[in-house]
């Protein structure tokens, strides 16, 4: 079988493995890094389960090749709590219902997170923009808006819309 | 779900991956931003042979403003354009234009040149391209050529480039301060492909409008230019009249096909409101 001996970075752990390039970058984490909170739901790039964070951008793991994530920067949900210390972020979706079944949670989580750390602010349009990338089949979606700005204005990243 | 096998290579230069391309032939295929060509492995629609990553080469990675021209390399992300490139109106259109492609994770990845290379006939860069005039550079492993926009798109996901040949670059002319620019899209759900899209380009002197381009896209199998529109443009005062009769030309120059998602007349509705919502941004 044709297979690489490659080594990823995720969250920050070294994990050498040996993968078929056509596994995704998702499979491969799941699979050969034994990472599952990645999830996967649609695998052709459209509902966003499967988000993760790759050198700074928030990126669809389904399509990208584990192969091509050597060398790179990969965050994924599992690392996001230190201990049993939830982030911030993580604390919202809890604190405000952010999730029902679960199953997009890790990749809304990483998606917001990307959002939440970046140096600008964060306004309800911005959100919206942002967060339309992921798809909740639970139609969790108010709560999960709300988790997310409960989490922006806790860490004085939130401004109010400017006027229409 | 599951792309099928391949053989996979990332080379490290442009000469490389132009000598694994001769070599393959039509069984090797270029992977850049792979946010297209990946979910059409995952269907099974494409089973190419072997993968040529362009990723690692660092010189493909490159956007920048020389003389007249915006040189945008193979490697430069849809996310690049996000906060405007360029001061000015150009900047603002491809921010604008950029900030309409598909969600956030897919611009992190998905490439300017790619997009053209894969040509599907709703691409907001392949429109932009055509409208504002791009040249590609395309190389092999022999020699470089460059490639007209007019000549670029020849049918549904089909261009000029032949299975040997990479696209190193695409060229968007800078052009001086008299031209506006507007963009509109519709499409029924954020980030989806656009059921029509216009992107406009104006040169406004002494208060009429002298020249002008109207480009439009997913009304076809390729993004096509209302030149009658553009045309009828010329010598008018920017306004509500001038674009009611150009986008009414816009919304007859094309033959409509009928899909799941809108009948001849719904589309070509929609090219008459993109037209004239794209006239309007431009004039804001």
């Amino acid at each position: 079988m044709n297979t690489r001996h490659i080594t990823l970075n995720v969250n920050g752990t070294d994990h050498a493995i040996e993968v078929e390039p056509r596994r995704t970058l998702a499979d491969t984490l799941r699979d050969q890094c034994g990472l599952t909170g990645t999830h996967l739901g649609c695998e052709h790039g459209v509902c966003g389960a499967c988000t993760i964070i790759v050198d700074d951008a928030p990126v669809r793991a389904c399509l990208m090749f584990g192969v091509q994530a050597e060398g790179r920067l990969i965050r994924t949900v599992e690392g996001l709590a230190d201990g049993q210390t939830l982030s911030p972020l993580q604390q919202s979706f809890w604190d405000n219902h952010g999730l029902q079944c679960g199953f997009c949670t890790p990749g809304f989580l990483m998606l917001a997170t990307w959002l939440l750390e970046r140096e600008t602010m964060i306004d309800e349009a911005e959100l919206r923009h942002v967060l339309s990338s992921n798809l909740c089949r639970c139609t969790g979606y108010q709560n999960i808006l709300k988790a997310v700005r409960e989490a922006a204005k806790g860490l004085g990243k939130w401004t109010e819309s400017a006027p229409a | 779900m599951k792309p099928a096998a391949f053989d996979y290579y990332a080379p490290l230069t442009t000469e490389a991956a132009l000598a694994l391309l001769a070599e393959h032939g039509e069984e090797g295929k270029i992977l850049a931003g792979g946010q297209s060509l990946v979910p059409t492995m995952a269907f099974r629609l494409a089973r190419p042979a072997t993968l040529i990553d362009i990723n690692r080469i660092a010189s493909l990675d490159f956007c920048r403003a020389d003389d007249e021209v915006l040189r945008i390399g193979a490697l430069t992300r849809h996310a690049r354009f996000e906060t405007p490139f360029l001061p000015g109106p150009l900047g603002a259109l491809l921010a604008d234009v950029a900030h309409n492609i598909a969600h956030t994770p897919i611009r992190s990845r998905g490439t300017f040149c790619g997009s053209l290379a894969h040509a599907d006939p709703a691409s907001e860069w392949c429109c932009t391209a055509l409208t504002l005039g791009a040249t590609m550079v395309v190389a092999n492993h022999v020699s470089e050529r460059r490639v007209a926009v007019a000549d670029w798109f020849q049918s549904l996901f089909t261009t000029a480039l032949q299975p040997d040949e990479l696209l190193t670059e695409a060229r968007l002319p800078l052009r001086d301060e008299s031209w506006r620019y507007g963009f509109y899209e519709f499409n029924r759900r954020a980030g989806d492909f656009a059921l029509a899209m216009s992107v406009v380009a104006l040169r406004l002197e002494g208060g009429v409008v002298r020249e002008a381009q109207i480009g439009l896209g997913g009304v076809g199998t390729t993004p096509i230019l209302a030149k009658d529109a553009a045309a009828a443009l010329i010598g008018q005062a920017p306004g509500e009249a001038a674009w009611g009769i150009a986008a009414e030309l816009a919304a007859t120059c094309f033959e409509p096909t009928e899909d799941i998602n809108a009948s001849p007349e719904y589309r070509r509705d929609l090219v008459r409101a993109v037209t004239k919502r794209a006239l309007r941004k431009a004039v804001a």
